[in-house]
């Protein structure tokens, strides 16, 4: 077929507001990255496994190839590229996965920040248990997981000293 | 990974939801968490030329309680079930049990009525709906009707929906006040299907087994009710051999198939060991 209907789709990601006109197949991984130039959440195994792909949509973690572009349509989106605090500078987060040295190759990384960033909104101090059990949805082949944990302990630890809880957005 | 072309339709009523799967027949599917059919759909093996999302259908979802029967909306998404404290006083098995399903990410997405419909025997609800005893609201052209979990499923991903209808809630029967409960899943790694699990909820009255439900996941084309396990269970002090007993007669109506996740034979074992295993959980916390 050649003459495909495209849908209107309109979202708001890092706080601005885009639309754009897609085909109803478009998956939201391939709206991101292809027609947003949003190219930090990562195709990775495409079949819901690995969680590279991960954005959070209206406050859940979501895996963006799971998802139509269509079912997002009016949700506020967040990406890896939302992470960093306002001012630039990285968030605990972002800080904590650099100091505890929580990513080797990178390529799970935005989806594992993108999804602690959620985790640690919904339970602002977890257990080393909970913490793997959060991000039980994103692989890491490199790693090992153990600096991943350390990595979310210490934003979770940065974000629970009270001077710094405004950076918890 | 690019799933076919299809018409993208989002509803905001039941009925127009029901009307346009009813213009399109078996070319329409209704969309709910979609986890499962959007990747049928990325490897060609599902290809709609009619999506129905009904995720715009806000009637959908929500956890309510009424006389003694417990009403989920099939929108309701395990993570919603897992953070409903209306679930966690009447039936902390469903907590149990959507801990156990996909990983944190997909159980945002997937829903109790995407689950129990779809009619995969991986999937955990279905037996668990057949251990409690719930029933299944159909809605149609012509309105509801009601079917048992226990009637609901023919053959893998074959069930009583018709192409027209959209299973839209789930009521269940809330166990009494006490009652023991545990769902036991063997699973290779989080977010597998189980290579066998088990449901089981019990009342105990004096060290004796008051009642009895048990139900099995994967481990035949279909969920699995073992109603000969359980009669032989209720009257019993849990004693070990009547609970061989028990085991042997739910052994005896799996059939599950040889794959990565197992011999067939071993698979059966499993499901005798998950459902022992949720039988002494569900016993120690069952009041007595």
């Amino acid at each position: 077929m050649s003459d495909i209907e495209q849908i209107p789709v309109t979202v708001t990601v890092n706080g601005k507001k885009v639309q754009r006109f897609v085909e109803a197949r478009t998956l939201l991984i391939h709206f991101l990255r292809e027609e947003l130039n949003l190219t930090g959440p990562h195709i990775g195994c495409e079949t819901s496994h690995c969680g590279a792909c991960t954005v959070e949509m209206n406050g859940m973690s979501v895996k963006s190839c799971t998802l139509f572009a269509a079912q997002a349509n009016g949700a506020e989106l967040t990406t890896i590229e939302g992470m960093a605090n306002p001012d630039g500078t990285l968030s605990a987060l972002q800080e904590g996965f650099r100091q505890m040295h929580g990513l080797q190759c990178g390529f799970c990384t935005p989806g594992m920040i993108t999804r602690a960033h959620t985790l640690l909104k919904e339970n602002p101090n977890p257990t080393e248990e909970e913490i793997r059990m959060g991000i039980a949805g994103n692989l890491c082949r490199c790693t090992g997981y153990q600096n991943i944990v350390k990595a979310i302990q210490y934003a979770a630890d940065q974000l629970n000293q009270p001077e710094t809880q405004e950076a918890a957005e | 990974m690019i799933p076919g072309e299809f018409t993208y339709h989002r509803p905001s009523s039941v009925a127009e939801a029901i009307a346009i799967l009813a213009s399109h027949g078996d070319e329409a599917r209704p969309l709910s968490g979609g986890h499962s059919l959007i990747p049928m759909m990325k490897l060609r093996m599902a290809a709609p030329e009619h999506l129905v999302d009904l995720g715009g259908i806000a009637d959908l979802k929500g956890i309510s309680e009424d006389g003694g029967t417990i009403t989920i909306g099939c929108m309701t998404t395990q993570h919603e079930l897992i953070g409903s404290d209306l679930l966690a006083d009447k039936l902390p098995i469903i907590r149990e049990t959507s801990l156990l399903i996909a990983d944190p990410q997909i159980r945002y997405m997937g829903t109790l009525g995407g689950n129990v419909a779809n009619g995969d025997p991986g999937n955990d609800m279905p037996g668990l709906m057949q251990c409690l005893g719930a029933t299944y609201v159909l809605t149609g052209p012509d309105g509801d009707r009601e079917v048992a979990a226990r009637d609901f499923y023919e053959a893998a991903y074959f069930t009583a929906l018709a192409p027209e209808e959209i299973l839209t809630a789930v009521k269940i029967p809330a166990p009494p006040a006490g009652h023991g409960y545990a769902y036991e899943k063997l699973k290779r790694k989080v977010g597998d299907y189980a290579t066998a699990a088990a449901a089981v909820v019990l009342t105990m009255t004096g060290g004796t087994v008051a009642s009895c439900s048990i139900a099995l996941t994967n481990v035949a084309d279909t969920p699995l009710h073992a109603a000969d396990a359980s009669d032989i269970l209720t009257g019993s002090t849990l004693d070990a051999s009547t609970i061989a007993s028990a085991v042997a007669a739910a052994e005896a109506i799996t059939d599950p198939a040889s794959d990565g996740r197992g011999p067939a034979e071993y698979r059966t074992k499993m499901a005798g060991i998950m459902m022992q295993r949720a039988l002494a959980r569900a016993a120690e916390r069952a009041s007595a």
